[in-house]
């Protein structure tokens, strides 16, 4: 089975972040790593995809600033997107050359991955037709947007645990005039770390590769309601 | 002449949007230097060139959408070379990306398009074959093991310690001289900064914890591990959670002991594990928790919940830590299923390989601190569990029975029990009957 290597980096700015997945593609391309899976949490930043358009960020650069919130074009797909506190942003860097050699089928298995993580936190999570990201019902529980080079992976997903959602005011998600959520919203009281835990385990099994598990918390600090 | 197609991206994708052009007609462009961009679902592609030579046409402007296959341009060699048919993401050759060809704007949009971030550390961001950790790069020139080992221990950045060893090489008296110059600095650069509230655009490495100067023969600093911090924090919560009782039982364990002689040497050739004291005791606490299922219950604010499982959590001592999976069904399992759940569980947290929902759902806790060779403790409650069975070591003590001196197996076992919900007069019909299942035991083990 392939490793992948698990590097959990707690809080970290978006652009330190997006320095190191260059670097580490760079690597992975040339094979000179495995496959890698970065776990983070970011402070507030708007980030724009490539293909993104700026009319979907509704807050001008001074009501943005005032309000701490850094903006940050990027390489990804995708339209835009926020950032924050409280939301498990996962970055794989994948040779899927080594996988599956199919970009939909990994787009669509991000998405299991998060939605069986989500449904060991009780939370009945799934996909919409021709939306990629993961919802709960009618609201957007998880974004995806990937950037691929030489079949190497590189940006990923971010999964709201405990997200202040009225950051999520100053952009139109993904250029969809939808709703979000979180899991906290839903009344999951859940740490990212402990998501981190059930999210490694599931991604993988779905990767099938071998990573060590991210640093388990004992069994009662799990907020869960109720056993 | 060789001919550009859209590539097929995997069995699932039919088509793709050309996004970007990443070289204009007329421009040069070497072979696996990135040419165009294309957008499948919410995945950015960069595609690179099949070939070297001059990008002689573009059939495909950018926003179409044409299916896999499908000619986009077509690039003219310079010289005789032979170049395969079609572009492939996954061209064989490494060379790196954006060799300096491309149009720096575009191969590299992000660095364009925002000022450059802050890097982490001054040295250029080379690719070296291995990163420990995030935010420190590694200076250029090999390192010893030893300096890497150093560094990692201590935390350090290594491009700010300058190496006097052969060709500016890093050597383990700079790493020694560092330390003991910079004892401060050197400490406060966790990996991991557990500030809460970073300003978004403050470097990592720029949120230290204040720590008070020290000398660096008398203390060494090391931050806490992930695993360290959960586990104080739990510790903490509980005790200011639960009302913490403990009632101490002493149990005579000779029928339990003679069960185990007469099996053990079958369990080590049937299984290929030992029989030990941990799952007749566990077997017991079931037993006693059916009948008293307040033990088994959690309290959350006014209400009792009682749990129709008896999930049974086995604190596992790790090297640096504690974890406690959870027997799941532990009421279904005799004393082989126990022994055997045991096993498997505390070999698989030891070797971290756990699945999630093994440490979750425990409705009451034992800790054998006995096998460590202690008498007696007082464990503190696994929340939200309200009661924690703790076991001492078992050993041969003369005792009084019927005005007579015995040699018997003597354990102490103990219970921490949450006031809040239990009286000590339950605590102690539980232990009870606990006592009794272990004193008179009788059922066979597998």
């Amino acid at each position: 089975m392939r490793n992948c290597c698990l590097r959990e980096l707690g809080r970290i700015d978006y652009a330190n972040a997006l320095e190191l997945q260059r670097r580490l593609v760079a690597e992975r391309q040339q094979g000179l790593v495995d496959d890698q899976l970065l776990l983070v949490e970011h402070p507030h930043v708007v980030t724009l995809g490539r293909n993104g358009h700026r009319e979907n960020l509704l807050a001008s650069d001074e009501i943005l600033e005032r309000a701490g919130v850094a903006f940050h074009p990027t390489d990804r797909g995708g339209d835009i997107t926020y950032h924050g506190p409280g939301q498990l942003v996962g970055y794989p860097i994948l040779d899927l050359r080594q996988w599956k050699r199919d970009v939909g089928a990994y787009v669509r298995a991000l998405e299991e991955v998060l939605i069986a993580t989500l449904a060991d936190f009780g939370i009945a999570a799934g996909r919409i037709p021709s939306l990629t990201g993961v919802w709960v019902q009618e609201r957007k529980i998880a974004a995806i947007g990937v950037h691929i080079a030489r079949w190497v992976t590189s940006h990923g997903f971010a999964l709201n645990v405990s997200t202040d959602l009225s950051y999520f005011q100053y952009i139109v998600p993904c250029g969809l005039t939808r709703p979000v959520t979180s899991m906290a919203a839903l009344g999951v009281r859940a740490t990212l770390e402990d998501v981190g835990y059930v999210l490694t385990a599931h991604f993988g099994r779905v990767f099938d590769c071998e990573l060590p598990l991210a640093a388990p918390a004992l069994a009662g600090a799990r907020k869960r309601e109720p056993i | 002449m060789t001919d550009v197609v859209m590539p097929q991206m995997g069995e699932s994708i039919v088509e793709g949007t050309l996004t970007k052009w990443l070289k204009k007609p007329g421009e040069h462009v070497d072979r696996d230097e990135p040419l165009f961009e294309i957008s499948t679902d919410k995945v950015d592609t960069e595609i690179p060139s099949p070939a070297a030579g001059t990008l002689s046409e573009v059939m495909v402007e950018e926003g179409k959408t044409v299916g896999i296959n499908t000619v986009v341009a077509r690039i003219e060699e310079n010289g005789a070379v032979a170049a395969p048919a079609a572009a492939q993401p996954d061209a064989s050759s490494q060379s790196p990306v954006g060799a300096g060809h491309a149009r720096p704007e575009q191969a590299a949009p992000v660095e364009a398009a925002a000022p450059e971030p802050p890097p982490f550390v001054e040295a250029p961001a080379s690719s070296q074959p291995t990163v420990e950790e995030p935010a420190p790069a590694e200076p250029a020139g090999p390192l010893s093991p030893l300096v890497r080992k150093l560094a990692r221990e201590n935390n350090l950045d290594l491009s700010r310690i300058k190496g006097t060893g052969a060709g500016g090489r890093i050597t383990k008296q700079d790493v020694e001289g560092y330390l003991a110059q910079k004892p401060a600095a050197a400490a406060a650069e966790p990996a991991r900064p557990p500030a809460p509230q970073p300003a978004p655009v403050a470097p990592v490495a720029a949120t230290p914890a204040p720590l008070a100067p020290t000398h660096p023969a008398k203390t060494r600093v090391e931050p806490l591990s992930t695993m360290r911090i959960k586990i104080a924090e739990h510790m903490v919560l509980s005790k200011r959670t639960s009302a913490h009782v403990t009632t101490i039982h002493r149990v005579d364990m000779t029928a339990v002991a003679q069960m185990r002689e007469r099996n053990k040497a079958a369990f080590q050739t049937n299984y290929g594990f030992s029989l030990t004291y941990l799952p007749f005791i566990t077997r017991a606490a079931v037993v006693a928790l059916r009948q008293f299922p307040l033990l088994n219950a959690s309290l959350d604010g006014n209400n009792i919940i009682y749990h129709n499982e008896i999930n049974i959590g086995i604190a596992v001592a790790l090297e640096n830590g504690l974890i406690v999976p959870v027997i799941r069904g532990a009421d279904e399992k005799n004393v082989l299923g126990l022994q055997r759940a045991v096993v498997d569980l505390a070999a698989r947290a030891r070797s971290r390989q756990l699945k999630p929902d093994e440490v979750l759902g425990g409705t009451f806790s034992i800790t054998n601190f006995g096998s460590f060779g202690s008498l007696v403790g007082t464990p503190i409650i696994n929340q939200p569990q309200v009661a924690i069975l703790g076991v001492g070591t078992v050993d041969k003590t003369p005792v009084v029975i019927n005005d007579a001196i015995a040699i018997r197996s003597i354990c102490h076992v103990s219970l921490s029990f949450d006031h809040r919900l239990i009286d000590g007069a339950l605590a102690d019909q539980f232990m009870s009957r606990i006592k009794q299942v272990l004193e008179g035991w009788t059922e066979e083990v597998q």
